[in-house]
């Protein structure tokens, strides 16, 4: 039987267009597109109008502002060291959020050990930073603003707005991770007020391996890399050239079908949320409720432990993600989910779904009819269960 | 991933339950770290286990290895029940992945307090009714208080200021980073 994936988060199938595109370069073009003859010009058109793709996507004055990375967490990092390094006479201060992606957290525990000071703002129950609360932690010294646009744990989508005006007049670098946004979501650096903004293909159904950094005009940073002259000089290193035009296709697709992609993900989101209260009970769902991304739910169901769950329903056929600590790794509870006031129990209980292009209601009520018969299975061997 | 054995333990979990008359119970783990166990053991006149039951809130590891023990300790006597460790229970599963031998690899823990409480009540020090227990109370281990104490870059651990040592992986950071220069 077809898995069904409703884990796009972690893994989005290719487009066949993108697909396509990739085969055409892989069996057309190999050139360095830094090289001055007509093999190299070849990719360095190749990679021009992915580029012009890119910047389309998320209107972009000059698509020059467009960095191409080996992903989100490149970008990510990128973003958050080169401006520290840069900017490390003006001041050592950064200010994030509590709930931010690991290549966040980690990067800025990384500068802790330099020297740097990091305030991180917490959120409320739903995940959303008060802008308040970011106009109060600036001081003097602070470079940097790095807040996410969504979250990749309970979907909120943050008022980068309003945080960007903030920064603006305060004359510091804001920096936005929109890796699970870009492509899902309609983006506009311009409209947004951001300097940097950090994405990746695999979140719109473009190879993974493959992303991108925003960086404005004019912002100031070091590359992450050093070496050649490559992105105008800010990232060092030939292009992915595959990769890249992958993305370009997956970009075109992205802006093209937007508005028909948010309609049916979101009909997908509120069929499972207005449904589920038919199928189990005792159970939160995370996140804001009126702006969070369109395409995932994250639900803490009492009683059980998430990585359970995940493999009684891929013995039926469906791809989920867990939040629980046991199914991390690093054995950790989510940071997240703290962050909005779960408990380590219920936060062990939490997954995640994201829902996919290519998903279909009728698939949402069989996952609900699968998730109801698993949730009982385990409820009943769990010491912590006392209902019927 | 998991072994066979382990996918075939938590698919099909053996003695789920709780008994009734059970003359020994041990509960271990917390769910705040993610895994509980409570085992219940049935235990005659000829110090054998007769029966033996468990429930568990975990990852498929915990719950293979709680049906797994409850295998390895059916039939058994107390003498060589108390034998049992989480090793033989891991090794009956045919290894459990690394991360989760700390974790999720209770079941010999349970069931040595089971034993014990067995055995206290026998000898009149404990008088609970083992069918009226309250569920349990979270509590935090002080083993998973990582966050004010340990935590270095080569596990997932915030170091407090200046600290050297991890905690958590046992890492000599100062070293590390020295040797990785």
């Amino acid at each position: 039987m077809e898995m069904i994936n409703f884990d796009h988060i972690s893994a989005s199938p290719l487009l066949p267009e993108v697909k396509q595109a990739m085969i055409d370069i892989i069996n057309g073009e190999y050139g360095n597109p830094s090289s001055q003859h007509k093999i190299g010009e070849k990719a360095f058109v190749a990679i021009d109008n992915a580029r012009t793709s890119l910047a389309e996507l998320i209107n972009c004055r000059d698509s020059k502002e467009i960095v191409f990375t080996s992903g989100g967490t490149e970008s990510i990092n990128h973003a958050i060291k080169g401006v520290a390094f840069a900017n490390a006479e003006k001041g050592k201060h950064i200010v994030t959020s509590n709930i931010e992606h690991n290549a966040v957290v980690r990067s800025l525990r990384r500068l802790k050990t330099m020297g740097y000071e990091v305030t991180s703002l917490s959120v409320d129950e739903s995940g959303k930073v008060n802008p308040e609360d970011v106009v109060k932690a600036i001081t003097n010294e602070t470079i940097l603003v790095s807040i996410m646009h969504s979250n990749n744990e309970i979907g909120t989508i943050q008022n980068i707005k309003e945080i960007a005006q903030i920064t603006k007049e305060k004359k510091i670098i804001f920096h936005t991770d929109a890796v699970d946004s870009v492509g899902i979501v309609p983006i506009d650096v311009q409209e947004l007020g951001v300097d940097l903004l950090s994405f990746a293909s695999n979140t719109f159904y473009g190879p993974t391996g493959v992303g991108g950094l925003y960086i404005r005009k004019a912002c100031r940073i070091f590359p992450l890399l050093d070496g050649g002259m490559q992105e105008n000089n800010k990232r060092a290193g030939a292009e992915n050239l595959i990769g890249i035009v992958g993305m370009g296709v997956a970009a075109e697709i992205a802006k093209r079908d937007m508005d028909k992609r948010l309609v049916h993900l979101k009909s997908l989101k509120n069929k499972f949320i207005n449904d589920i209260p038919k199928y189990i009970d005792e159970y939160y769902i995370n996140g804001n409720v009126e702006n969070s991304l369109p395409n995932l739910v994250s639900i803490s169901i009492k009683y059980i432990e998430g990585e359970s769950v995940v493999l009684m329903l891929d013995d039926e056929n469906f791809a989920v993600s867990t939040r629980s600590a046991c199914a991390s790794g690093s054995l950790r509870t989510s940071h997240v989910l703290l962050s909005i006031g779960r408990d380590s129990a219920d936060a062990q209980g939490t997954l995640v779904i994201t829902f996919g292009i290519n998903n279909t209601e009728a698939q949402v009520t069989k996952f609900l009819e699968s998730l109801k018969i698993v949730v009982k299975s385990l409820r009943d061997i769990s010491p912590l269960y006392k209902g019927k | 991933m998991y072994s066979k054995t382990v996918m075939d333990h938590f698919r099909n979990p053996r003695n789920v339950g709780t008994i009734d008359n059970a003359n020994g119970i041990g509960e271990v783990g917390n769910p705040l770290c993610g895994d509980m166990m409570t085992l219940y053991i049935k235990v005659n006149d000829d110090n054998l286990i007769e029966d033996v039951k468990f429930q568990t809130f975990g990852c498929g590891s915990a719950i293979a290895v709680s049906s797994m023990l409850t295998e390895l300790a059916k039939g058994k006597t107390l003498d060589e029940a108390k034998k049992i460790t989480n090793k033989d229970v891991a090794k009956a599963l045919e290894g459990l992945p690394k991360n989760k031998l700390h974790c999720s690899n209770l079941g010999a823990d349970a069931l040595q307090k089971a034993i014990k409480d067995y055995e206290e009540k026998k000898s009149g020090k404990v008088k609970t009714d083992s069918r009226n227990i309250e569920p349990p109370i979270a509590e935090s281990h002080d083993e998973h208080k990582h966050d004010d104490q340990c935590h270095c870059s080569y596990c997932d651990s915030d170091l407090p200021d200046g600290a050297t040592f991890c905690k958590a992986c046992h890492s000599d950071i100062l070293a590390k980073l020295e040797n990785n220069a």
